[in-house]
């Protein structure tokens, strides 16, 4: 059995269609990942899931319980990492956790046992006696998905993780997310709108305007792109044009100086392009697709064209929600 | 036993903050005393002129106890409005606990507080010559906790409305003088405009000045003073506190578990 079930999921404001019925299975286990511009419904599918707002539509089951009818069997499922920081800064991260652990009937025999587990797993451990205001950003967000862990969830729940941290913390973050799954084979359902991080799921789902229009591995989408892009110069440029569309029928796009073909299995194909190639070529590169590539597919919008313009995509939605209520 | 536990959880944190908080805790310390010291030194030249039959800052004194309750019950329950704007409040309503119980322990979160602080109050009672024997001790923590309850429960209530601390503290600051000046605190109740015996009637505080005043004055000054500046039996006092208490709790739970 599955330990997220989501059935014709959806979600309205004042008319204004956030979810749009979505539906999903996540497996034991699994980094399961929604990946959209912002605005896309990400937050609003995690805000029903765990009981924080009531569906419009549809129902969801999180490790068999009702979202709609068990809400507080749900909540004792989830652990739950907010976008934004939800620490008391007041306290140390020992009392925010101890706090957390009593709201969540964590026994107190094995209380102790479990902050030292998790803190340990977030490296955590030889600084819970600090108060919360002396930690950084990374820190903070480490303590709460410690914080998320000490009620033992079935699902950990990531909104935008990585939101607001520099890189070399975000990547750092990550190492500890993948361990988890790792040592603790967590089911774990995060949104974000990286486009590289959304390449350490198992599984995505991409979203634009509440609806799921891809749900698949990393590879799998970006094999639905049509394949690797392989670029290369040469002396004898049009020589190496001619001769790459006749060799292999397709046509060779000229872009800032360099050639341009798309094949299906871009390692394997190289070891062959060398032996067959007569034309003397200078440099090659060969180019995976990207999930920008998918989403471009997908939506015919670039992800990331989306990220600069929040405000702009919000008005578009609010257009087009109109139009359609 | 998990509403037990919430309560107590929710009450330990909220204990915690205000013990770092030692900026607050000399400040809201401070202000009864400095409001003592002015008023009480200022105007008891000109009230000894007129038949009060009683030193001014000992009048005062009850008073200024029940303000001390007043003000840090309402700035306690400013935790409410602080836990929404900074996040805290969203880690609390996910966890599967009951909302009835968070909002008990908030309340009772300020209520002991502010208990202690009006407690902490009794050691200028010598300085302005009233005597406080033990008996009266039980008594007195009895009361500031019932006023404490019945402020706190209004502060939350309110504070289930308020989105910034700004404006809490805002109206909160338009709340406190009003109910402090028609609480007995400053003159008597005795003949006052009917439109401000009316306002003293619903007032919590008029209570709450009222019994703090029959409790440490008694055997102070002269019986017959003491029942001339008295509105109700102490018992009354005590009854009406409760019963505001509950029926304001009991509002604002609602009204927090609505609003979150």
């Amino acid at each position: 059995m599955n330990i997220i079930r989501v059935k014709n999921l959806a979600k309205q404001f004042n008319g204004l269609t956030a979810v749009d019925h979505v539906g999903f299975e996540v497996q034991k286990g699994e980094i399961f990942g929604f990946l959209g511009p912002n605005g896309a419904g990400k937050t609003t599918t995690i805000n029903m899931l765990s009981t924080i707002l009531p569906p419009t539509e549809g129902e969801a089951f999180i490790n068999d319980f009702s979202i709609s009818s068990q809400k507080d069997s749900v909540r004792k499922s989830i652990g739950l990492v907010f976008q934004d920081p939800s620490l008391d800064d007041q306290l140390t991260a020992e009392e925010n956790l101890k706090f957390h652990a009593r709201l969540y009937g964590v026994p107190s025999n094995e209380y102790k046992k479990r902050e030292k587990e998790v803190l340990q797993l977030v490296d955590l451990w030889d600084r819970k006696n600090e108060t919360i205001k002396n930690y950084s950003g990374g820190m903070k967000r480490r303590l709460e998905i410690a914080r998320g862990l000490i009620h033992y969830p079935a699902v950990l729940f990531l909104d935008e993780p990585t939101l607001g941290l520099d890189p070399q913390t975000r990547a750092h973050l990550w190492d500890y997310i993948l361990k988890l799954k790792r040592e603790k084979e967590m089911t774990i359902f995060m949104t974000t709108h990286y486009m590289n991080e959304a390449e350490y799921c198992d599984r995505i789902a991409i979203i634009d305007y509440g609806k799921i229009v891809a749900l698949d591995t990393p590879l799998n989408l970006k094999k639905q792109v049509g394949g690797d892009i392989i670029r290369m110069t040469s002396g004898q440029k049009d020589n190496l044009k001619a001769e790459l569309e006749k060799r292999y029928q397709q046509e060779a796009k000229e872009e800032n100086g360099m050639l341009q073909i798309e094949v299906a299995d871009g390692e394997r194909f190289l070891p062959r392009l060398f032996n067959e190639l007569d034309t003397k070529i200078d440099s090659i590169e060969l180019r995976r697709p990207t999930l920008d590539d998918v989403f471009l597919k997908m939506t015919g919008r670039a992800i990331r064209e989306e990220e600069v313009s929040d405000k702009e995509r919000m008005r578009r939605h609010m257009r087009m929600g109109r139009r359609m209520h | 036993m998990q509403f037990i536990q919430t309560i107590y959880t929710i009450w330990q944190r909220e204990f915690v903050r205000y013990w770092r908080d030692k900026t607050r805790i000399f400040s809201t310390l401070f202000q009864p005393i400095m409001f003592l010291v002015i008023f009480g030194s200022g105007l008891k030249q000109t009230l000894a002129a007129g038949n009060f039959g009683v030193d001014f800052t000992q009048f005062m004194y009850p008073g200024i106890i029940a303000m001390s309750v007043m003000s840090v019950a309402f700035f306690s329950t400013i935790s409410t409005v602080w836990d929404r704007e900074f996040g805290f409040l969203r880690e609390i309503l996910v966890a599967p606990v009951s909302r009835v119980a968070v909002a008990i322990g908030k309340t009772l979160g300020a209520a002991t507080i502010a208990a202690i602080q009006a407690f902490i109050l009794l050691i200028l009672a010598p300085l302005i010559g009233i005597k406080i024997g033990f008996v009266i001790l039980p008594q007195l923590l009895l009361f500031m906790l019932l006023l404490a309850f019945a402020i706190s429960g209004l502060g939350l209530l309110i504070a289930s409305f308020m989105k910034t601390t700004q404006s809490f503290g805002l109206l909160m600051q338009l709340l406190i003088f009003p109910m402090f000046f028609v609480s007995g605190a400053f003159f008597p109740l005795t003949a006052v405009p009917s439109w401000m015996s009316f306002l003293a009637k619903i007032n919590p505080l008029t209570y709450g000045v009222d019994a703090f005043r029959q409790i440490l004055l008694d055997s102070q000054i002269a019986p017959d003073v003491l029942a001339k500046l008295s509105l109700h039996a102490i018992s009354i006092n005590a009854l009406f506190l409760l019963g505001f208490s509950v029926v304001v709790v009991s509002v604002a739970v609602t009204a927090f578990n609505k609003k979150s």
